[in-house]
């Protein structure tokens, strides 16, 4: 009758394997629902975002030019061992290709592609085509160096013998101001001809000296919100999303407009008598602060406000009646609390600055340039792709490098963003 | 143990907003040591008196003392008086000893004794092995203790609890009040108790100051507030309450005779100041009404019939007409009960004049 039955307190006695499984089985079922939720999204990030910049990527390792172009001098280049001077048979494969090409009007893509390597080659590919020397010459190599010297060099042949790979990493190379040497080896430019480092690290300290006058600005602002009565702070919250109410050309082009030389500010200066002569406000360094700030400090302030909003006004007082100074209090029990909707503002600001391009390449002056601008550049003036490739590449290494280092000092799993 | 403050309020007057007077020209003298509670309404000033004493609001006119030093240009951070706030206020980036170590690092007491401060602190209100928590991880009424704790490890002579218990349950209220009534008791210190819950203000307080319209109505220890409440504003807000208006006919001693609107005559203590010919409101506790009682000695006595009866398990209720009040209450001890009391049986009633105060105002 009365049989042993399990003590039904043991199965979750503290501590327990079938408590802590239990524990799991529950967070799984909640784990999957979030999944399932989050699913829709997904989706779509992975079909308009993620496939479009693997994409781009792929691009900065491509190499079809000549491989497409000219398929029997690619694989000639191939069999190729670029010791010495090039072959005969090499030479009259390549002499053949380039009639090809000319003909069917494909030598300048080719061009293009070399001219990367080496500036010039297209030039020279196209004087070549059209002054080419009889095929059946004994020497062609030396009929080719009679007809430019620059024949002779082995740079050029080790050029042609780098465009005929299925993929290169000479863009990546460039993106970081290296190249190949006629050897093979990776050397870096030389100084006249490496921007994309010193393009890469201005990006970076024009966005840090811009989340910094963020935080400034926006610090300030954001306390102001979070504390007057809620009509006022809708008010001011509506006037500091105005911004976002034009277009950012509009807003740019109106920052041209009031910091020129002749412009408002500058006249409104120089009649007031602030300054005798109209000050250089804007194709410098100064404007690119002045319209960046402009449009990220909304960025900075709406986390910070929304973490300041969740602050209850008591704790400021009962900091002051656990006896701590305004001061103290501010330091060790506000400041603490905002820092999750500081660190949201900080990165969102630095991200969406490192990757700006319209603003900076129109109120900056040259050297103000950023890195996107040289994207840009590459993608619609040059027709670079695989230099446009690289150098994004380079941006999203950039803010990964800058988000890990973020993440270690801060730890992002305490971010607030609104 | 602390030796507690004292605390004088000199025609204090408060108005936010220039028009209606929030506290109205408050006189009160708080003792070193005791517990004073601030009992009233919602929206009688309360918390701004509390407010003001903790130096966040500044009073229109008048003056507070603390242990005889006027506060008028002493901030908050220096009155050094311990505060409990509604929603405990706890700060959610520090543990549960670093919410209590904040005060002791403002007043830069050694690390060493703070932390002893801190453990005894957090036994007094046995949370010892909770040190290490962050407040969200602790339930409302662990916060509240925390709160309580942290109010207390600095030894403040004076600590400020407003409306403390507000969000707890029932039990765990009741727990809590007698909980801080024995932290009161071994600290020292002069505590001063806001809420709105007039069993909290009984049970716990030595006096009770009772707030109506920023004014004080009545300022007592809860026996008296209780049993001789001095206007019909404090009988009403504390305990429950049969009332009559009238006419006072006659007054002789402390006795008068009252006709209660109605047609009927009742005989009951007047409180001073009362004259004859003056209108006066009559209080009857239900707990001191008899029910067809066989003594003939009650000053009072009526006949009526029972209206309604309602069973609360300790006592029972019965609802009675008297004169134009159909909602008089007779509260029957459970060992009391003789018999059944069927709707519509009649019954007499019957209570002492020393049970029944006439008081001076009849607000209706
Ligand atoms: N900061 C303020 N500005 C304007 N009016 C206020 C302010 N604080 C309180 N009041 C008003 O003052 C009156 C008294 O408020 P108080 O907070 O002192 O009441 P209380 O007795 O604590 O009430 P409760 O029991 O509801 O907490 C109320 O009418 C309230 O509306
Ligand atoms: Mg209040």
């Amino acid at each position: 009758m009365f049989a042993k039955v399990a003590n039904p307190t043991a199965a979750f006695a503290p501590g327990s394997a079938e408590l802590q499984v239990q524990l799991r089985r529950a967070e799984r079922s909640k784990k999957i629902w979030a999944l399932v939720l989050i699913a829709p999204l997904f989706l779509f990030l992975a079909v308009t975002f993620v496939v479009p910049i693997a994409r781009t990527l792929f691009l900065s390792v491509e190499n079809p030019e000549l491989r497409d172009m000219m398929p029997d001098l690619a694989a000639a280049l191939q069999a190729w061992d670029s010791d010495g001077t090039p072959p005969d048979s090499l030479v009259r494969t390549f002499a053949a290709d380039v009639l090809t090409a000319h003909e069917n009007r494909t030598l300048a893509r080719v061009g293009k592609r070399l001219n990367f390597s080496i500036s010039g080659f297209r030039s020279l590919l196209l004087k070549t085509a059209r002054r080419m020397p009889p095929q059946d010459s004994p020497d062609l190599l030396a009929e080719l160096t009679a007809l430019d010297k620059r024949w002779g060099e082995r740079r050029y042949w080790a050029a042609l013998k780098q465009a005929s790979t299925p993929y290169t990493v000479e863009y990546l190379l460039a993106a970081v101001d290296h190249q190949f040497n006629p050897d093979g080896e990776i050397v870096e430019k030389p100084p006249e001809r490496s921007i994309y480092l010193t393009v890469l690290a201005r990006t970076a300290w024009i966005s840090f000296v811009v989340v910094t006058i963020c935080l400034f600005l926006g610090y300030p602002i954001a306390y102001l919100l979070a504390t007057i009565p809620t009509k006022y702070s809708n008010l001011l919250l509506l006037l500091l999303l105005l911004p976002f109410w034009t277009s950012l050309l509009v807003r740019t082009t109106a920052w041209l407009v009031l910091l020129q030389n002749q412009g408002v500010v500058n006249d409104l200066a120089i009649w007031i008598g602030l300054w005798d002569e109209p000050v250089q406000l804007i194709r410098n360094r100064l404007g690119v602060y002045i319209a960046l700030v402009h449009i990220m400090l909304p960025f900075m302030v709406l986390p910070l406000f929304s973490v300041m909003k969740g602050i209850s006004p008591t704790h400021m007082k009962a900091a002051a009646s656990l006896g701590a100074t305004p001061i103290t209090a501010f330091l060790k029990v506000y400041l603490p609390q905002t820092l999750p909707g500081a660190g949201a503002g900080i990165l969102l600001v630095f991200i969406l600055t490192l990757g700006f391009y319209i603003t900076p390449a129109l109120v900056g002056g040259p050297s103000d340039q950023m890195l996107s601008q040289f994207i840009a550049f590459n993608a619609s003036t040059a027709v670079n792709w695989g230099m446009a490739g690289a150098l994004s590449l380079l941006l999203m290494v950039g803010v990964a490098i800058f988000f890990s280092i973020y993440s270690r000092l801060v730890g992002v799993r305490d971010l607030r963003l609104g | 143990m602390t030796l507690g403050a004292s605390v004088q309020f000199r025609g204090v007057s408060k108005t936010y907003d220039g028009q209606a007077l929030v506290v109205d020209g408050l006189d009160l003298a708080i003792h070193s040591g005791e517990f004073l509670t601030l009992l009233g309404p919602s929206g009688s000033g309360k918390t701004t008196t509390l407010m003001m004493l903790a130096g966040f609001e500044v009073p229109t006119s008048g003056e507070i003392n603390l242990d005889g030093r006027s506060l008028t240009n002493v901030p908050p951070y220096k009155r050094s008086i311990g505060m409990v706030f509604q929603n405990y206020a706890l700060f959610p980036h520090m543990t549960v000893e670093e919410n209590l170590a904040f005060p002791l690092q403002a007043r830069g007491v050694s690390a060493s004794e703070a932390s002893a401060r801190i453990r005894r602190a957090l036994e007094m209100v046995q949370l010892a092995e909770f040190a290490t928590r962050r407040p969200a991880q602790l339930s409302g009424g662990q916060q509240q203790r925390v709160a309580v704790a942290r109010s207390l490890v600095y030894q403040p002579s004076l600590v400020l609890m407003d409306e403390p218990l507000g969000a707890l349950d029932k039990q765990l209220r009741e727990q809590m009040q007698l909980e801080l009534k024995h932290i009161h008791q071994s600290v020292g210190a002069t505590f001063v108790y806001v809420t709105h819950d007039q069993d909290e203000a009984l049970t716990m307080s030595d006096r009770v100051a009772v707030f109506n319209d920023g004014k004080i109505q009545q300022l007592d220890t809860p026996e008296h507030l209780y049993e001789k409440p001095e206007n019909a504003f404090v009988a009403q807000f504390i305990g429950e309450n049969n009332r009559f208006t009238g006419q006072v006919e006659e007054v002789s001693g402390n006795l008068c005779r009252v006709s209660v609107d109605g047609g009927v005559t009742m005989l009951a203590t007047s409180v001073p100041g009362l004259l004859a010919g003056s209108r006066s409101a009559v209080s009857v506790r239900p707990e001191v009404v008899a029910v067809d009682p066989i003594d003939v000695g009650y000053d009072n006595r009526l006949t009526t019939q029972v209206l309604e009866t309602i069973y609360h398990g300790d006592h029972l209720r019965i609802r009675v007409r008297i004169a134009e009040n159909d909602q008089f209450i007779v509260k029957i001890p459970r060992q009391l009960c003789s018999g059944p009391y069927e709707v519509g049986q009649p019954c007499e009633v019957a209570w002492m004049a020393h049970d029944c105060r006439a008081l001076l105002d009849a607000p209706e």
